[in-house]
């Protein structure tokens, strides 16, 4: 591990919605770090809870429907405690996010160029002409064509693959130091998505940039990231770097998410989706979330929840079947779980 | 942008000239020969021939319109029945009172509405929120000539504070603004302001609500604005629909004041459509008609041309 601070660290995060008749544990106590000029990919299925994640790390969520508890620190500031005022001058400036849908993400009635230009002059206290000018160094930094015609071009006037790098040009505007991108390439067609992301893999290395990658895809993950966390039920159950997590995959769940991905090596190879569906979050089961789904769940399973435990380099993952094979193998690991 | 003007332009020839054949058409729809009006009914046969004659009556009907039209291109629409004045100062003086009213009414409804309205958007669910949808809900519900006369009630009569009826001092149908004319437009205006406060506040709240629920007001907060600058977006997200409730209850106030005016007997268009349908003053009628449709016109055109400059996702095509 390094020896200064992360940049950004969340600990014991817990998040609830109270919606009319019930309530959602969308996160059950999150701990996560970022190092600066390192990608952390988040990986688990829709409804696990990354963007929630996400959202609590700018303090995006609905205030009057919101419970957020824990410790969020960015660049040595506490988010939670941060006053409105000092909110908006962090989000864009030291934390930006680059959004799923970029069509939903613009204010369709106001010109591209425009929208970024305002938030130069936001966090900058430059002119609206200055900010043009570094939104047009921001279109050709992320390779638009035409860049001058294209910043007075309105939403709906771009492609999708252009939008989605007009929003990355706008999140770059101020010279973040985290980036946050909500799975940024699901909504584009799977060519764009590779530009997309060779794009924003570019940007990282040239700028050193720190960004958190968020997805739902195996493939997306291992071809952009250092680490790698795992969420389930609104928790991290396993992380580690890149190649542990995907060579050595400890916690059942992500053993499943390797097990359903199709991999094009492996023809004729069949698919098995991890059976089940997953947990109601206004109604969470006592134990491990996963423990209804596990090929391997024991009686131990469904008493509490998993504590994280270490089972490599940086590897740690929340399982009691995974971590018993680790007391047994006497600490080091080998082989994988089966 | 100048070929999209020329267009609708050029589309409201085919408009007016429907506006005014329907408008034309009125006199001989209506019950009753046209010139029951003009000569009594037990006059001689050789006197209504003449004067049958003078109105061009016996000519054939498309002959008629053709010559009407030509005449109202001219600005001419004949002579008042009643009075003997051309129609065209009839209402144009009465148009000039109207619009005093409707404009006095608009810019107490609209402001409110949009204050109502946007509030009511943000704070959706909240108890202001009710109370203020509340407010429209009656406003909207509530007869215009009921609520005029507890107003005249109320004010006039019991806290005799301002005047119950007339648009200045002295039956003055020649508006000014003075105070003495000011004091007369209160009553009236406040009553109705009221519909289009309701709907400005509805339709506003409705659109604030769905406007906040977009991502790209998350995505504006995530840049780093602060909440007024999110604010503006709204506002300019709204504009184009706003304007386009606004056109068309402008558009309402001016046909729609009858019953205000003729409640406190103002001198507009209202009250001189009133009076040209119980004196069967059928040129008066029609003139009045053609006029406030084509006004109604060019007041949507107005707004179309507006709403497209404000939204970049309408085609200018
Ligand atoms: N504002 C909200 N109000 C209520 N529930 C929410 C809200 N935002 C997210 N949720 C719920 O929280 C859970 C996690 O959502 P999310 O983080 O968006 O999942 P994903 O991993 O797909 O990004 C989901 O069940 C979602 O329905
Ligand atoms: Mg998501």
């Amino acid at each position: 591990m390094n020896a200064e601070a992360p940049l950004v660290e969340i600990a014991d995060l817990t998040v609830r919605f109270r919606t009319p008749g019930r309530v959602v544990h969308a996160i059950n106590g999150v701990d996560l770090h970022l190092n600066r000029g390192e990608v952390l990919t988040i990986l688990g299925e829709s409804g696990s809870g990354k963007s929630v994640t996400m959202r609590a790390l700018m303090r995006l969520l609905p205030s009057r429907r919101t419970e957020i508890r824990g410790r969020v620190q960015v660049a040595g500031r506490s988010v939670l405690e941060m006053s409105q005022r000092q909110l908006s001058a962090f989000r864009g400036k030291v934390v930006s996010m680059i959004f799923q849908e970029p069509m939903l993400a613009f204010d369709p009635v106001f010109t591209v160029g425009d929208q970024i230009a305002e938030t130069v002059c936001r966090h900058e206290g430059v002119s609206r002409k200055a900010g043009l000018d570094r939104a047009l160094e921001l279109f050709q930094l992320v390779q638009i064509p035409s860049p001058e015609r294209r910043l007075k071009a309105y939403p709906h006037e771009m492609s999708g693959g252009m939008r989605q790098r007009a929003m990355i040009a706008l999140a770059l505007a101020c010279r973040p130091q985290v980036l946050l991108a909500d799975e940024p390439t699901t909504a584009l067609d799977a060519t764009v998505q590779i530009q997309i992301l060779l794009l924003l893999r570019r940007l990282q290395k040239e700028l050193g940039m720190s960004v958190i990658f968020v997805t739902h895809d195996m493939g997306v993950a291992v071809e952009i990231s250092d680490r790698i966390a795992v969420m389930y039920g609104g928790r991290v159950v396993e992380t580690g770097p890149v190649a542990e997590v995907i060579g050595n995959p400890r916690h059942p769940y992500t053993i499943g998410l390797m097990r359903s991905r199709a991999s094009g090596g492996m023809k004729g190879q069949r698919l098995d989706a991890i059976p089940g569906a997953p947990p109601d979050l206004s109604d969470l089961p006592q134990g491990c979330a996963f423990a209804p789904r596990c090929p391997q769940a024991g009686e131990v399973c469904g008493a509490s929840v998993p504590a994280s435990v270490a089972v490599g380099q940086g590897h740690a993952v929340s399982c009691f079947q995974a971590s018993a094979l680790v007391d047994r193998a006497d600490a080091h690991v080998g082989s994988g779980v089966p | 942008m100048l070929t999209y003007f020329s267009k609708r332009l050029l589309f409201m020839v085919p408009i007016t000239l429907a506006v005014s054949l329907i408008c034309f058409s009125l006199v001989h729809l209506s019950p009753g020969q046209p010139m029951d009006a003009v000569v009594s009914a037990d006059a001689p046969a050789e006197v209504v021939e003449l004067v049958r004659r003078a109105y061009g009556f016996d000519r054939p009907l498309p002959v008629q319109f053709g010559l009407w039209v030509q005449r109202a291109v001219q600005g001419d629409l004949g002579l008042s029945v009643a009075t003997g004045r051309p129609v065209v100062l009839e209402v144009m003086g009465a148009l000039k009172n109207t619009l005093i009213l409707a404009t006095a009414a608009a810019l107490i409804g609209f402001p409110l509405g949009m204050l109502f309205g946007t509030l009511a958007g943000y704070f959706k669910g909240s108890l202001l929120d009710r109370l203020l949808t509340g407010i429209a809900v009656t406003g909207v519900s509530v007869p215009h000539y009921w609520l005029g006369m507890v107003l005249v009630i109320v004010f006039s009569v019991h806290l005799n504070m301002l005047p119950a009826t007339g648009a200045g001092p002295g039956a003055s149908t020649d508006w000014a603004f003075e105070a003495a004319y000011l004091r007369h437009l209160i009553l009236p205006a406040v009553t109705l302001s009221v519909i289009p406060m309701g709907i400005m506040t509805r339709t506003i709240r409705a659109m604030v609500g769905e406007i906040l629920a977009h991502d790209f007001v998350e995505a504006l907060r995530a840049k780093g604005l602060p909440e007024w600058r999110v604010f503006l977006h709204v506002v300019k997200n709204a504009a184009p629909t706003a304007l386009a409730v606004m056109g068309l209850q402008l558009g309402y106030l001016l046909g729609g004041s009858i019953l205000v005016e003729t409640v406190f007997s103002w001198p507009g268009t209202g009250m001189l459509l009133n009076n040209a349908i119980f004196r069967r003053d059928l040129p008066l009628l029609q003139g009045t008609i053609l006029v406030l449709a084509l006004f109604f016109l060019a007041l949507n055109l107005l707004v179309d041309l507006a709403q497209t400059w404000l939204d970049p996702r309408i085609k200018r095509a």
